[in-house]
């Protein structure tokens, strides 16, 4: 840096040669303010002017509830389906060779780019009962479009690429050494990954899953249409906060969206928080 | 084999120390190639199936009704406001974030990630207590006779609100690497603050700035959440494509609804093309944020 030695004291700012700060700063502030903030904290405010007795009782209202623990249940499973395949698949993308292995590298963030409503369509349409894998399974007696189940699968197709693309960089990452030490000292082939590798991806593996998960727990789209939507077996909380505002139930509409909130922030925290260990643990 | 040489049979065989066995390595791939066959292909394939499941004809009828038409033209739009307002907002935030040393820093790179751990339904719903009948704005928007709930302006806003951090989170780690020497030594040659950012930064991030742009712009054309708690869903005026799609489908006509997506997963099929051709020619000059 070409700055001056800094004077004692306080500063908001490092000096700096460069212009543009005042502005740059500025506008990027007054628009996150008027975007995110303001609309966000409007929300913050309603739910503070609902009052204890009327937030408990939107809070524990069995419908709500309920749809709290389907959006939470299901996204928790499938966030651990994705943790199992999710790290099986960036295993493979890192570690093997073959044909086409671009493309399948690619394709992992299909879920990225694909809008979520056309997911939705696409899935039903392959779990109905008449679909391709629903006549499948249908003489099995498994039931996925319309059931819970349904929405495991709309939350794993969701979260894949959450998983592997955190998973990924890191595997990319390990030194061939240490297996070879591992392998060297007699350890097998699953000591090795089991042993030595896994503990220093499992950060990443947590991580992976805590952005799946808490992407699940928000997610509509793509769930709606595969759902069925019926109260107290497969409607999600986002559905809820939707119906709620389709019925001008304002207040409780305000009040599922704060308990979202609130353990989407619980979650973001414990992200950080395992990110900030795994950087000191594993430096 | 055991006959040409006989000696070599009991020798074990010379296998890497760092892979797993061939049966293990197969049977890996053949669990996430099924996984992945299963759960992204099959879905993409499906899509365009049904949508030519009555031939090219009723395909392309799907397309030319006015309503979708009027979805496809009310999609380009919200993109068209949006992409570029939330690309100015990246590029202004991250100048100063990778520029400038400040306080708070961290803090303010937290808030702008903030739009990704929200619901879209909640993106949606905070704009409708700013705005709705029951807010502080709302009584005063309907005597001046502006709306913005359930019209072009929400959607928009919604949109902006969901695609927020894509160029912002894209360029900033982008430019923290490139540092600031570049700029420093055009200032000090007499460059003026904007003929530093033409000719010196944007060279530098040009292909970054792309990069985030095309995933900002997939976004905003395939929301649907949050667009779907602001827009009203009045056909022909405030449906955008993902809305018309759920509409369609769920009037049972199928090869409207899987028309419209085709296109939407076309969009997103492009999306990842250009992603990876961009990866893979200027995967440097992106940076390692592989991340969204």
């Amino acid at each position: 840096m070409t700055s001056v030695p800094a004077s004692a004291g306080w500063r908001f700012k490092a000096p700096s040669v460069i212009p543009g700060f005042g502005l740059t700063l500025g506008f990027s502030l007054a628009y996150l303010t008027l975007i995110i903030l303001i609309p966000l904290s409007g929300l913050v405010w309603r739910t503070a002017s609902l009052g204890w007795t009327d937030f408990w009782t939107i809070a524990f209202d069995r419908r709500t509830l309920k749809a709290l623990e389907i959006s939470f249940g299901t996204a928790l499973i499938a966030a651990a389906v994705n943790v199992v395949f999710g790290t099986i698949v960036a295993w493979v993308l890192v570690r093997y060779n073959f044909p086409g292995r671009r493309i399948v590298d690619a394709m992992v963030d299909l879920p990225f780019a694909l809008p979520t409503a056309v997911a939705g369509i696409a899935l039903t349409t392959l779990y109905a009962p008449n679909g391709w894998i629903g006549a499948l399974l249908a003489p099995l007696g498994i039931k996925v479009a319309y059931t819970p189940l349904g929405i495991i699968i709309a939350l794993v197709f969701i979260g894949l690429p959450f998983v592997v693309r955190t998973v990924q960089p890191i595997m990319e990452e390990i030194d061939k050494g240490v297996e070879e030490v591992a392998a060297t000292l007699g350890a097998t082939r699953f000591q090795t990954v089991w042993r030595v590798l896994f503990p220093g991806l499992s950060p990443a593996i947590l991580t992976g899953f805590a952005l799946a998960f808490a992407r699940g727990v928000g997610e509509y789209g793509s769930v709606i249409f595969i759902a069925g939507n019926l109260p107290y077996v497969s409607e999600i909380a986002p559905l809820l906060i939707v119906i709620r505002l389709e019925e001008y139930d304002y207040a409780a509409a305000t009040a599922i969206a704060t308990i979202m909130l609130t353990l989407s922030f619980a979650m973001l925290l414990f992200i950080n928080l395992v990110q900030a260990w795994s950087r000191k643990r594993y430096g | 084999m055991a006959e040409a040489k006989p000696a070599t049979v009991r020798q074990p065989r010379f296998r890497s120390a760092v892979t797993e066995t061939r049966p293990a390595r197969y049977m890996l791939m053949a669990i996430a190639f099924l996984f992945l066959g299963i759960f992204l292909v099959l879905p993409l394939v499906v899509v365009f199936i049904e949508a030519f499941q009555k031939g090219t004809g009723a395909f392309v009828d799907a397309l030319i009704d006015p309503d979708a038409m009027a979805a496809i033209r009310l999609t380009l739009l919200v993109a068209a406001i949006s992409v570029p307002a939330n690309l100015v907002f990246g590029i202004t935030a991250a100048w100063a974030i990778a520029k400038f040393e400040f306080k708070g820093k961290a803090f303010l790179i937290t808030l702008i990630d903030l739009p990704f751990s929200v619901s879209p339904v909640i993106s949606g719903l905070v704009y409708v207590l700013l705005f709705g009948a029951g807010s502080l704005l709302g009584p005063w928007l309907k005597a001046h006779g502006v709306e913005i709930l359930f019209a072009v302006p929400g959607i928009v806003l919604a949109t902006v609100f969901v695609t927020f951090p894509f160029v912002a989170r894209e360029l900033i780690p982008l430019m923290q690497e490139q540092g600031t020497g570049d700029e420093e030594a055009a200032i000090s040659l007499g460059a003026s603050g904007w003929q530093t950012f033409w000719f010196v930064t944007l060279p530098n991030i040009k292909w970054g700035l792309l990069y985030g742009v095309l995933l900002c712009n997939a976004r905003a054309m395939g929301e649907f959440g949050a667009v779907s708690v602001v827009s009203g869903h009045i056909r022909g005026l405030t449906n955008t494509m993902p809305l018309h799609v759920e509409i369609l489908y769920n009037e049972y006509n199928a090869v409207g609804a899987f028309a419209v997506a085709s296109l939407l997963a076309g969009l997103a099929l492009v999306t990842l093309v250009l992603k990876t051709l961009l990866e893979i020619r200027y995967g440097a000059e992106i940076a390692a944020t592989r991340g969204h």
